[in-house]
């Protein structure tokens, strides 16, 4: 490989290309419209000429002599027979017809308007908004003179027939001019005749030569016709479409001077007018076009060869006819046919044209169709990049990880590589992993001698090339624990969807996770995959860990509070170890605690039964930071009071240590560090992992059934509610219900019996509410915030309820009624989908066919809903993709226009800032309190406090000890 | 120098602290509360400072994908569901993501035109005062008034105008032919016919007798309002407590800001609408950017996603607002008028770009983010903004 100086692209230039230029960088003009011989060789001058590049693996290209892989290919170009209209610039090239004079294809502007048209185009290039308004007004402007403000030719108007057709218009004398005079002389109801001698004094024309026009033998001149035309008061012309050819609207654009081009906000250093109109065709390189050999041999060409063989054809036989003096009829269809194929080698999409198509009958996709859209060029391949040392498999949850950590399949590891750059120091090590081969785990697959080559590690020579292994020498090793990696989940909704996470190499064949980290992803197991990105260089690996590891995307910027935290089980266990405060002997309190780093239990709280015991509260209380004082509501209901690190009382439940803004784990994270909140937040899911072992959980179908009595009573609300409904609809008959304002009786029916219905269905979930025991798996859950819902439950044991599509009752179906099990219009409560069954009991038929309405409904709405926010998010990140904060405290975009002028009106970041809660980031009074009470442990934490040192932020995790050794809590 | 009880040493050392005024001065409420030392005073301007330094966004933070990345994601999480009653129950509001796409788009018209009107003094405590608001703002037909008829024998149509609904409608006209005699003038010019009014009905036909025509005028009669505002089709009085105690507050269905703002008894300084482009063409470019974040923020909030910090909202509305029109996000707007082809090809309409830019003779100077990855640079922000390297060899720090 050539070490050549790295080189940069500084800046692009857009413009159009000459001809001439088109040719100087052509390798080879392009004659035949074959590409292959019979054996299989290119043929010289045919559309596959070597000279075009290669794209067969070990033949050299005639022009560069690199090999296939290295040559970019070269263009070519096609020698047209007769010019031809670009496409895209059909619009332009009309304008532009529209605006200059046919005779001296200057623009039809007076020196003032042009002056004042280009100063428009400077201010408005100035401010960076759309050219477009300015020239399209100047043409207008230009469209208006009936004669060339310079020459003084008469103008005519432009048609344009999309695609490439361009005609003029003129108004000429109409063949049957005398007839239409005569016509206009005879007398009518409100006029007499008009003798020629009358006609020829007023027209001041000779009255022989009247005579003459009126016979029909002389054609009238212009002067004479409009003469004629006014004093009879009659229309002598008919419009004459004259159809200009290609070659003549070069010459005419050849002909504008650039000073006007400018007014019309050309660049007419880039690009001439003329060269919208192509001469000479470019012949893309090989490269862009490969063929493909088939299964059987036979070669199968890109569409883009496909089209230039077209063009090549028609091209030649426009030549051929011209020479043979073929009539203008048949090189004037050769032309359009030319232009067609030229058409749609550009763009294959455009309106009104059949779009050219393979023999299969597939329309072919041509240079346009290759750059748009989401896979196209643009978004597809250059916005977005393939890589090199990704991995992606299936994640599974391991909760011995820590919530940085990831479980890494040693298959996986051996395939992605970290270059090790060897020297003094890591000799020894850099042998070993090279000795170690590249099939045993922590080893290598490649090295690179200090000469740039670069070589293989097999299981044959890697003992041998281990000896040799030289400080300078690069080796790529394999990943092993500790290296850093980063981790993706799409769809990556948010920066937490993509994390740097720490190696934990393992047997088997998915990535691990730690399950706190699923909130931030929205990972769950049920067959999801993640991807894996092995970072190539130090710069990045710092980057990753000091800014991308889990334990730093802690606190979500959406909502400015912790996004990591206790799910599922975690919450049901705290709520089990903490609500009713249970009691544990010392076995089943180190037990609970034996994951953390806690090896020693405090005081115990009692003695019971002769026996010491540790409380929920107690064991939980081990887990906070000595000095944590903290008092809230948890979503139990009951209040949290923490003193100097204890549990005093409360639950601790979702709102505690749940994601999503568990209060205990956001303030840790706030107040203390990340690398204190990582510690809790593993210590409380190891904790709630071994609680749960210990209470143990389950939940069954019996949990959700209700006794006997209580069913009836559920029975007896429904009936009750039934009749309610059937009162009001009684009412509606009679005509005697009162409308709500702003609503029509139907609606206040129907809004009546939705609120009925509804009251029904609570009052059921009350009465199911009322016989679970608070023990209840199912109410633990819902109650501590873990999963479900009191309605889920109400759904469970009492009654489904009504189900709804697009906010109102099931209303469609047949004729006035939603099934043909009903009578029309029966307005009654179980005919419109109320399911009054419970899922424990199961839905009748009817109840079933509305209830899968109702979920038919919720199911088309998140496919919708994906796809639009998906929209609404792409725009967004496009829009504000280049803003950002500077030194000075500004946002300001990349070309340095300022947005605000401290963002979000304060400068202050939304990671620290809960939105929930109305509380200022700097809380003085608290930080005079704890200045002057000294609460610190040691003079390290003070200086941290007073920011005069850091907490280090690059820590590995298994720098805990030594990190937890520094500040002792 | 200030009004709080601290020492000069305090004040010099508080005032030299690197914080915002508000800072400084809760700083000086806290020290004077407090029985401090200088030394003491030090040390907790120090830490606050700290805080203060920690509290604040990093430079070359990214943050404008930041917001859209907040905003966006829990677009995912909202309904489609398009009408729902958002406060007012009588009123139907487009909610959820199609509102939120609506404002982000910066539509001409929103789908569900609305305005909150508040009312002023006594308008505000007084029902039947109020009531004389909602007859100025809510459009009135002629149909509302009365029955019309056609008598097809005379070539007449026959407006019978209810007196009750004239008392009701105009409780301080004593006599309700007097409105019926306005309306009849409103008929004249806005149909320009002649009409005969005899108390309470008012006559009025073709000028020549044709059957066409005369339904033609029942046609036109429908579409004529007498009084009151075309585009407000209905107005919902509640009352509601405010900051300013309870008071009778109207809900409009369709909007005319400008309008509203002049009719007597409007407070025109609470009274707003959900058309930002309304509100920009009345009260100018910051009250429409207030508007962009208010309406986002009540949008997101009625799905219950009250948790997205408004800093995100506030910098969406200042980069629709940041060339002193409403630009939308997208390729009409701010996508569309980027100065790199490269980003606006591969937004969208890819090759429409390339070939203006042609034709232009564009040059792109590769300064933002999409421009730089697609030839493969380091982008400019975040750590690929500094310019910061390691001195190698001596360990020695410079400073």
């Amino acid at each position: 490989m050539s070490q050549q100086a790295p080189q940069e692209i500084g800046q692009l230039s857009f413009g159009l290309m000459d001809p001439e230029e088109y040719r100087e960088m052509s390798a080879t003009k392009i004659i035949t419209a074959d590409t292959y011989d019979d054996d299989g060789f290119p043929i010289d001058m045919g559309l596959m000429d070597p000279r075009l590049g290669v794209i067969d693996p070990g033949l050299e290209c005639k022009t560069c002599g690199k090999h296939s892989g290295s040559c970019n290919g070269h263009f070519g170009h096609i020698e047209l027979a007769a010019p031809v209209i670009h496409v895209g610039f059909a619009k332009l090239i009309r304008r532009l017809l529209r605006g200059t004079c046919r005779e001296c294809a200057r623009l039809c502007l007076t020196e003032d308007e042009k002056r004042e048209f280009s100063e428009n185009l400077d201010r408005t290039r100035a401010l960076g908004q759309d050219l477009n308004d300015v020239t399209k007004a100047a043409i207008r402007q230009a469209r208006k003179k009936d004669r060339c403000p310079h020459c003084g030719e008469p103008q005519y108007d432009i048609q344009h027939e999309k695609p490439t057709t361009y005609y003029e218009v003129q108004q000429v004398l109409s063949s049957e001019y005398s007839d239409r005079i005569a016509a206009a002389m005879e007398p009518d109801e409100d006029s007499e005749r008009v003798t020629p001698t009358e006609l020829a004094e007023e027209t001041d024309i000779d009255p022989g030569r009247i005579q003459e026009i009126l016979s029909g033998d002389f054609r009238p001149r212009e002067e004479d016709r409009k003469a004629i035309e006014s004093a009879l008061d009659v229309d002598l012309t008919e419009e004459d479409m004259n159809k200009l050819m290609p070659s003549d609207i070069r010459d005419w654009f050849e002909a504008i001077p650039d000073e006007d081009i400018e007014v019309l906000g050309i660049n007419s250093d880039r690009s001439r007018p003329e060269w919208m109109i192509l001469t000479v065709l470019p012949v893309p390189p090989v490269t862009a076009r490969p063929s493909i050999t088939l299964d059987n041999g036979q070669r199968s060409e890109d569409d883009l060869t496909h089209k230039l063989v077209d063009i090549i054809r028609i091209n030649q036989r426009f030549m051929e006819n011209r020479e043979a003096g073929a009539p203008q009829l048949i090189i004037e269809d050769l032309w359009e046919l030319l232009q067609y194929h030229v058409t749609t080698f550009m763009d294959n999409e455009i309106s009104g044209t059949p779009p050219a198509r393979h023999r299969s009958g597939r329309p072919l996709k041509t240079l346009s169709q290759r750059l748009k859209g989401k896979e196209g060029r643009f978004r597809g391949s250059l916005s977005g990049k393939r890589v090199n040392f990704s991995a992606r498999t299936v994640i599974s949850p391991d909760p011995t990880l820590s919530l940085n950590e990831v479980g890494v399949p040693d298959r996986v590891a051996k395939e992605m590589t970290q270059t090790m750059n060897v020297n003094e120091r890591n000799l020894e090590e850099a042998r070993r992993y090279v000795s170690n081969g590249p099939e045993s785990h922590p080893g290598a697959n490649y090295v690179r001698r200090e000469d740039g080559r670069r070589l293989k590690v097999t299981e044959k020579n890697c003992e041998e090339l281990a000896e040799k292994v030289e400080p300078g020498w690069e080796v790529s090793r394999h990943l092993i624990d500790g290296d850093i990696v980063i981790f993706n989940r799409q769809p990556s909704l948010h920066r937490m969807s993509i994390m740097a996470h720490e190696v934990v190499v393992m047997p088997y064949k998915t990535f691990r996770l730690n399950t706190v980290v699923c909130p931030p992803y929205n990972a769950d197991f049920d067959g999801d995959e993640m991807n894996m990105h092995a970072l190539q260089n130090e710069e990045a690996r710092a980057e990753a860990r000091v800014l991308m590891r889990v334990q730093e995307q802690m606190l979500s910027p959406r909502f400015g509070e912790n996004i990591l935290g206790a799910i599922q089980d975690h919450v049901t266990a705290t709520y089990l170890l903490t609500n009713q405060n249970p009691h544990f002997n010392e076995t089943q309190a180190l037990d609970l605690l034996r994951a953390t780093r806690i090896d020693e239990l405090p005081e115990p709280d009692g003695v019971e039964d002769g026996e010491e015991y540790w409380t929920g509260r107690t064991v939980f209380s081990e887990l906070l930071p000595d000095s944590l004082d903290l008092e809230f509501t948890s979503s139990a209901g009951d209040t949290v009071v923490i003193e100097d690190g204890e549990l005093i009382e409360g639950t601790i439940d979702e709102d505690a240590v749940g994601a999503f803004g568990g209060e205990v784990v956001d303030t840790i994270a706030k107040q203390y560090s990340r690398t204190r909140g990582r510690i809790f937040i593993n210590e409380v899911s190891s904790v709630a992992v071994r609680t749960i072992m210990h209470f143990g959980f389950s939940i069954s179908i019996d949990d959700e059934s209700i006794p006997p009595e209580a069913q009836a009573q559920v029975d007896e609300a429904i009936e009750e509610a039934n009749e309610r409904v059937e009162e009001l609809i009684e009412t509606y008959e009679r005509g005697e219900l009162e409308s709500l304002p702003g609503r029509t009786i139907d609606e206040t029916l129907e809004m009546k019996i939705m609120q009925t219905l509804g009251q029904a269905r609570d009052s059921a979930g009350d009465i199911a509410e009322d016989h679970f025991d608070d023990d209840n798996p199912a109410v633990v859950m819902a109650e501590s915030g873990a999963r479900g819902s009191m309605l889920n439950l109400t759904q469970m044991a009492g009654c489904v309820g009504q189900q709804a599509v697009r906010g109102e009752r099931i209303n469609r179906g047949y004729e006035n009624r939603t099934l043909s099990h009903f009578e029309e219009n029966d307005l009654s409560a179980d005919a419109h989908g109320f399911v009054e069954h419970s899922y424990r009991e199961g839905l009748n038929p009817k109840e079933f066919f509305f209830h899968a309405m109702g979920g038919r409904e919720g199911l088309v709405d998140t496919a919708v809903r994906t796809s639009k926010s998906g929209y609404l998010q792409r725009r967004l990140i496009n829009a504000l993709s280049e803003l950002e904060t500077q030194y000075d405290g500004t946002v300001r975009d990349t070309s340095d226009t300022i947005v605000q002028f401290e963002f979000g009106e304060d400068g202050t970041s939304p990671v620290e800032v809960s939105s929930s809660e109305e509380e200022d980031a700097v809380d003085v009074d608290q930080i005079a309190d704890r200045v002057l009470e000294s609460e610190f442990q040691d003079e390290r934490e003070k200086e941290q406090f007073l920011g005069e040192t850091r907490e280090p932020t690059n820590l590995s995790e298994h720098a805990d000890d030594w990190w937890l050794a520094q500040s002792d809590d | 120098m200030t009004e709080y009880d601290v020492s000069n040493d305090i004040e010099a050392i508080v005032e030299d602290a690197d914080l915002p005024r508000r800072l400084k001065d809760e700083v000086y409420e806290t020290l004077a509360d407090r029985d401090v030392t200088t030394e003491q005073a030090d040390e907790i301007v120090q830490a606050t400072v700290a805080e203060y330094y920690n509290s604040r966004v990093d430079p070359l933070d990214p943050v404008g994908t930041v917001s859209a990345q907040s905003i966006g994601e829990p677009g995912t999480q909202m309904t489609m569901n398009t009408f729902h009653y958002a406060g007012v129950a009588e009123i139907d509001v487009t909610q959820g993501l199609p509102r939120l796409i609506e404002l982000v788009d910066a539509r001409k018209e929103p789908d569900t035109p609305m305005m909150t009107v508040y009312l002023e003094d006594e308008f505000a405590q007084n029902r039947e005062r109020a009531h004389e608001v909602v007859w100025k703002i809510e459009a009135t037909k002629i149909l509302q008034l009365g029955d019309v008829s056609t008598n097809v024998a005379d070539m007449l149509v026959q407006v019978a105008l209810n007196e009750d609904t004239l008392r009701e409608r105009w409780p301080t006209v004593e006599d309700p032919v007097e409105v019926a005699e306005e309306i009849a003038a409103t008929i004249e010019s806005k149909l320009g016919v002649e009409t005969r009014q005899r108390g309470l009905v008012i006559e009025f036909g073709p000028e020549q007798p044709s059957y066409r025509d005369l339904l033609q005028l029942v046609e036109e009669l429908r579409e004529i309002v007498f009084k009151g505002i075309e585009e407000i089709s209905r107005v919902v009085i509640r009352k509601e407590e405010t900051d300013q105690g309870e008071e009778f507050i109207l809900y409009t269905e369709g909007s005319a800001f400008g309008d509203v703002l002049d009719i007597e008894g409007v407070d025109a300084s609470r009274t707003t609408c959900n058309n930002i482009h309304e509100i920009h063409r009345n009260l100018g470019i910051e009250a429409a950017r207030e508007a962009i974040i208010e309406e986002t923020m009540n949008t997101l909030e009625e799905q219950g996603l009250d948790d997205v910090n408004i800093r995100h909202l506030m910098l969406v509305a200042d980069i629709m607002t940041n060339e002193g029109t409403i630009e939308s996000i997208g390729r009409h707007g701010i996508s569309g008028s980027k100065d790199s082809v490269l980003a606006r090809a591969a937004f969208e309409v890819t090759v429409s770009h390339l070939l203006d830019a042609a034709i232009h003779g564009e040059i792109d100077e590769l300064d933002g983010v999409t421009e730089n990855v697609i030839v493969g640079k380091p982008i400019k922000l975040g750590t690929g903004d500094v310019n910061l390297r390691m001195t190698s060899g001596s360990g020695e720090q410079a400073d």
